[in-house]
């Protein structure tokens, strides 16, 4: 591991600056992944901004009912913060289920939105990798990939990404919010994560110096339920081999709203659009979940062992629907 | 605006600006993970020069007295790896300023090193040397000619050390080996095991011709049921606590080292052998331990590299592995292909038994050696426990490009195990019968010597009872709670017990202390504090009124060169004196009783414990497994052991190390495998992130039940074997209940999520 820099920088505006004068900058959350990476090669910043400490470490109430989660929010403040385990039980269950309690207490969630893939050979810097060497090839599309995507990967990388949290704010339609070099701007997480293409380096639309402050989440319906569902190859302390999360709200029978996105399947979280579509408005049974399921992950394409992921996803998806209906009965 | 800036006094070093020596660097020097304290005067080290793994570094050294010497009668060495205070290898920190080793590991799986560019590397600030086989000092060639580092260009595995940086710094050192780099001739590599492999070679088999195989085969083909199934299980790597890690300095004496492998007479010898120096001349020692069984018994080649760095700078050398760089480097279990063919008649008594196994092996390894290293899974434990008529094993190997295996937890007898528990599961269910009736009808006579006759059945009777098996519905795949589908296994377990030779002296002195002198020369923390156990559980005192005394005069570390010469060089050496212990101690509670009637004699008495061929322990384990319908996710919420444990003094430790046992093997079951990278070559999952291991949640009810019986029982200190009993049979027991509770049979380890997802019942 090289010689860096370290500073820890006491406002917004001094991080800034911080990252912005420096090519080889970065921020610095809990480090829990970041370090590891620089311990491996992977990452080698020439500066670390400390940003875990801004005062951007609350869960703060909108007037409307919704959030705003500060971009140092710990994984295990989030999980255990009162009015997510009420609201959004989606994103207290996904926060619960992130690594260790050692990485909970650690974890920020700007961090966990970043943290970059499992994808093995990304991790072993004595074998080519298109996300950390464009060009160099992709060894995972015939090598080992049994825990990699089977949607919306692109030839050159067939990656997940790995965060627990973005999965269950995808469902949450949560915005990011981004303060750069232009100003502050608001994106959501939909639009957050990049399609992998030809240039798998940059998993997100972040430019240099771009500095997550907090993730929005909207109002809450009333009457809705959430549940995030996450499986592993162990019972815990692991990474999700898949994952689901569910809003849904279900008035006299009938689906009145719906959000689903999936974990462990894609480059980012996926949005099962197709399997919202179907149930929007359609009677709450366990036929109309399983075949809403049925329809996803949209266009999957599974590698040669990792096929299994898709009765897997499409098995957890119906039966979190349908104990979530239950719920709301 | 207004920046911490406290954290950058010193240069700013630009990126790729070199790399700042620590003497220059504040930031460097005083780092407390950089070890601002190491050196002359620092004030952190004892008088041995071990650091101080507590703030409060005077209270330790008041206590004990010399590190590896004598201790004054405590009895809290089973503590020290949970406060804090054991010392290991990496720790030792001589007078003269350490320097730092890390090795360079050949990125490709097979071919030469050409060229390693060691001049651009050298003119680094921080640097000492970079060594490869260009300017390595010659060694004699060891046994092992995986020691034989930097001798040759040839590239036998991926991973395999090829260069080594020496800096004076870990960091430097670090940041210079991945910047080395490396010219290499590389040729196509094979390191994909199959058992039709064409390099394939029989290593040996038990009965060829015509008494043999084919009356096997005859009886196969004849027999009313006849199966014929194929197991696989993964590589398996050791992952200890403490990584592998070496100190050597070279004196006007000879060479010392200070190493992570407890067999110090086993690692004196290979010095000896590559240095070409008497052992008398080499002093190896071993402190405490984190890391033992396969995966560090025998020398590993950090222990070589710091000895040859050391020679080369003129320097005390530490070398420390990383985790990734053990995946390669301290050996694992050998990848296995079993092929298991049972025959019974219409009542489920076997007629018949075939045992092929494949093992994978180094093109280093002498294959005159046999398949040794990882003992094979053929070995005789799988014939001790039933009685079949006609037997034909084989054991195949097949050289690839791939490091040496060695045995790990236990020998081959824990695969071995799996795939004969779960064929004979698949043979109950052929049969018609309850699997532990099954078992019980082909039982081997009683009389027979070694015979799992009474072990065995009383195991599998006991554990039914504590289990509740009686009643169990045989039906794979028809119980449900909630959405989990619910089954039960079973499988014997066996493994050998063998006593090395082994004597102990207790003696009763004035101050009412019993001491328990051993000529070991050396033991883990644990295994001392067993001891101490045991002995007051047979005398009847309290563990503060007993001492063990260990080696000749005093400790390994505090004793002359080599005082291993008592112990034997198998690297159970330092865990095979409970028998002894237990012998001595009975003698002198016997003699306490006549202390009365002979006031004045000294009480001490002696016992010798020697027993290589000891038979067999016996072990049954039940398991219950829960199937999600919808994910196929497997959980174990109940494992039960039961052994034939003997006498066992000390049976909370004994019931602790069976738990313990049998977690790693649900850990080999459910977790466990070491990724081939076909492509590559080597292991792509090398760290315990890709590489699972059980957690605490994985195993919430492990349970072991002891048996005192008469038969051979298992030294209560022999913590490897015990291993070898509690994990023999856990895999098979799992993998049987799996099937109970889907009807899916799983053949090939782990069992994970996706053997059976999709195959489940949806509704
Ligand atoms: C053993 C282990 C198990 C884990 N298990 C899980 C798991 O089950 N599920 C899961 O989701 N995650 C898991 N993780 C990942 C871990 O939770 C996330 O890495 C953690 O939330 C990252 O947060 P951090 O603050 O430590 O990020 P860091 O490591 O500090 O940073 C990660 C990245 O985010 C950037 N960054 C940090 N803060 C900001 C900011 N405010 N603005 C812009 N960029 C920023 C950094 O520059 C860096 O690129 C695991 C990690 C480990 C080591
Ligand atoms: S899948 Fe992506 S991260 Fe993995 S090796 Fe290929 S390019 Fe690299």
């Amino acid at each position: 591991m090289r010689p860096f820099d370290y500073e820890r920088p006491w406002n917004i505006d001094a991080a800034l600056a911080a990252v912005r004068d420096t090519p080889g900058a970065m921020y610095l959350g809990g480090g829990t992944n970041l370090i590891d990476l620089m311990r491996l090669g992977v990452l080698a910043p020439e500066l670390l901004v400390d940003v875990s400490r801004l005062p951007f470490d609350r869960v703060e109430e909108t007037g409307d009912g919704g959030l705003v989660i500060g971009a140092a929010v710990r994984s295990a403040d989030l999980a255990s913060h009162l009015g997510v385990r009420r609201r959004y039980p989606v994103l207290a269950q996904a926060a619960l289920s992130v690594g260790s309690a050692q990485i909970r207490n650690m974890g920020t969630v700007a961090g966990n939105l970043l943290q970059r893939t499992r994808c093995a050979y990304f991790t072993d810097v004595t074998k080519p990798c298109n996300k950390r060497e464009p060009g160099s090839g992709c060894p995972a599309v015939d090598g080992v990939h049994r825990n990699l995507a089977v949607v919306g990967y692109s030839p050159s990388c067939v990656a997940t990404h790995p965060s627990d949290l973005a999965v269950a704010f995808a469902a949450l339609d949560a915005v990011v919010r981004i303060e750069g070099a232009t100003g502050p701007r608001r994106v959501p997480i939909t639009a957050f994560y990049r399609d992998p293409g030809d240039d798998p380096r940059q998993d997100t639309v972040l430019e240099h110096a771009d500095l997550i402050t907090g993730i929005e989440v909207p109002p809450a319906g009333a009457a809705a339920h959430s549940a995030y569902r996450k499986v592993c190859d162990r019972t815990s302390f692991a990474f999700a081999v898949v994952s689901v999360a569910v809003v849904l709200e279900v008035t006299a029978g009938a689906v009145r709203d719906c959000r689903i996105a999936l974990g462990g399947v894609a480059p980012k979280p996926w949005r099962a659009e197709r399997a919202e579509e179907v149930l929007y408005g359609a009677d709450a049974t366990e036929e109309n979940f399983a075949r809403a399921a049925r329809t996803e992950p949209a266009g999957a394409r599974p590698l040669r062992d990792n096929g299994y992921k898709v009765p897997l996803v499409r098995n957890l998806l119906t039966r979190t629907l349908i104990d979530l209906a239950k719920k709301g009965a | 605006m207004h920046t911490d800036r406290t954290d950058r006094r010193g240069h700013r070093p630009g990126r790729g600006a070199g790399i700042p020596e620590r003497a220059d660097d504040a930031r460097w020097r005083d780092a407390p993970w950089n070890g601002g304290h190491r050196g002359e005067g620092a004030g952190r080290r004892d008088g041995n020069g071990w650091h101080r793994g507590e703030p409060d570094g005077g209270r330790d050294g008041d206590r004990r007295g010399e590190r590896g010497g004598e201790r004054d009668g405590e009895w809290d060495g089973e503590w020290d790896k949970v406060t804090g205070r054991a010392r290991f290898a990496a720790e030792y920190s001589p007078r003269a300023a350490l320097a730092y080793a890390v090795p360079v590991q050949a990125t490709i799986a097979r071919g030469e090193v050409r060229n390693v560019d060691s001049e651009t590397i050298l003119t680094l600030p921080g640097m000492l040397a970079v060594l490869w086989h260009g300017n390595a000092p010659g060694l004699g060639v060891p046994e092992d000619s995986g020691l034989a580092l930097f001798q040759s260009p040839k590239v036998a595995y991926r991973g395999q050390f090829v260069a080594a940086v020496v800096a004076e710094t870990l960091e430097t050192a670090y940041e210079a080996a991945a910047r080395v780099r490396v010219d290499y001739a590389a040729e196509p590599h094979d390191v994909v095991l199959r058992a039709d492999h064409p390099r394939a070679y029989r290593a040996w088999e038990d009965a060829p011709g015509e008494d043999g195989r084919e009356a096997v085969e005859r009886a196969l083909r004849e027999a009313r049921v006849s199966l014929d199934l194929t197991y696989t299980t993964p590589a398996y790597h050791h992952n200890p606590l403490e990584p592998h890690s070496t100190v050597a300095v070279w004196e006007d004496q000879g060479l010392v080292i200070y190493d992570s492998c407890p067999g110090a007479a086993a690692v004196r010898d290979t010095l000896a052998e590559l240095f070409t120096l008497p052992p008398s001349l080499v002093r190896v020692i071993t402190p405490d331990a984190g890391v033992g069984y396969g995966g560090a018994a025998t020398t590993r080649p950090q222990t070589v590299l710091a000895a040859i760095a050391a020679q080369v700078t003129g320097r005390p050398v530490q070398v420390t592995l990383t985790r990734r760089q053990m995946f390669a480097v301290t050996g694992y279990r050998t990848p296995l292909v079993q092929r298991v063919r049972l025959g019974a008649d219409g009542r489920g008594r076997l007629v018949a038994l075939g045992h092929d196994v494949v093992e994978q092996t180094s093109t280093t390894a002498d294959p005159a050696a046999g398949p040794g290293a990882a003992g094979g899974p053929g070995r005789p434990v799988c014939e001790v426990l039933y009685d079949v008529p006609l037997r034909h094993r084989t054991h195949t190997v097949v050289p690839l490009d791939v490091p040496a295996p060695s045995w790990s937890r236990t020998q081959g007898d824990l695969p071995g195990v799996f795939a004969l528990e779960s064929a004979i599961d698949e043979l109950a269910a052929a049969c018609g019968l309850d699997p532990i009736e099954l078992r019980l009808r082909n039982l081997p006579e009683a009389d027979r010597p070694g015979s799992a006759a009474a072990g065995l059945a009383a195991c599998l009777r006991a554990g039914a009872e504590r289990f509740g098996w009686a009643g169990r519905d045989p039906a794979p795949g028809v119980r449900r709670d909630g959405r989990w589908l619910v089954g039960t296994g079973v499988a014997a377990a066996a493994y050998p017990v063998a006593q090395s030779p082994a004597e102990a002296t207790v003696r009763l002195d004035a101050d009412g202390r019993f001491r328990v002198r051993l000529a070991a020369p050396r033991m883990r923390p644990e295994e001392r504090a067993a001891l101490t156990t045991i002995a007051a559980v047979v005398l009847g005192v309290t563990p503060e009124r007993v001492e063990i005394e260990l080696g000749g005069e005093g400790g390994a570390a505090a004793g002359p060169p080599a005082p291993a010469a008592a112990g034997g060089d198998e690297p159970e050496d330092v865990v095979r004196w409970g028998m002894p212990v237990v012998r001595a101690c009975e003698a002198l509670a016997a003699m306490l009783g006549e202390r009365e009637a002979h006031p004045g004699v000294p009480l001490e008495a002696r016992a010798r414990a020697d027993a290589p061929d000891g038979g067999h322990a016996f072990g049954a384990q039940f398991a219950e497994a829960r199937v999600n319908l919808d994910t196929g996710e497997v959980r174990v919420p109940r494992l039960l052991g039961v052994f034939t444990a003997g006498s066992a003094a000390d049976a909370d430790a004994l019931r602790a190390r069976f738990t313990g046992a049998m977690t790693l093997g649900l850990s080999m079951t459910l977790c466990e495998e070491g990724e081939l990278d076909e492509r590559w070559g080597g292991f792509l999952n090398q760290d315990l992130s890709h590489y699972l291991l059980a957690t605490f949640a994985d195993a919430p009810d492990v349970a072991a039940l002891l048996l005192p019986g008469d038969g051979p029982a298992p030294d209560p200190a022999e913590a490897d074997r015990l291993t070898g009993l509690g994990t023999s049979g856990t895999a098979a027991a799992i993998a049987n209940a799996v099937h109970h509770a889907t009807g899916i049979r799983v053949r090939d380890l782990p069992i994970r999520l996706d053997a059976l997802v999709g195959r489940l019942p949806t509704g």
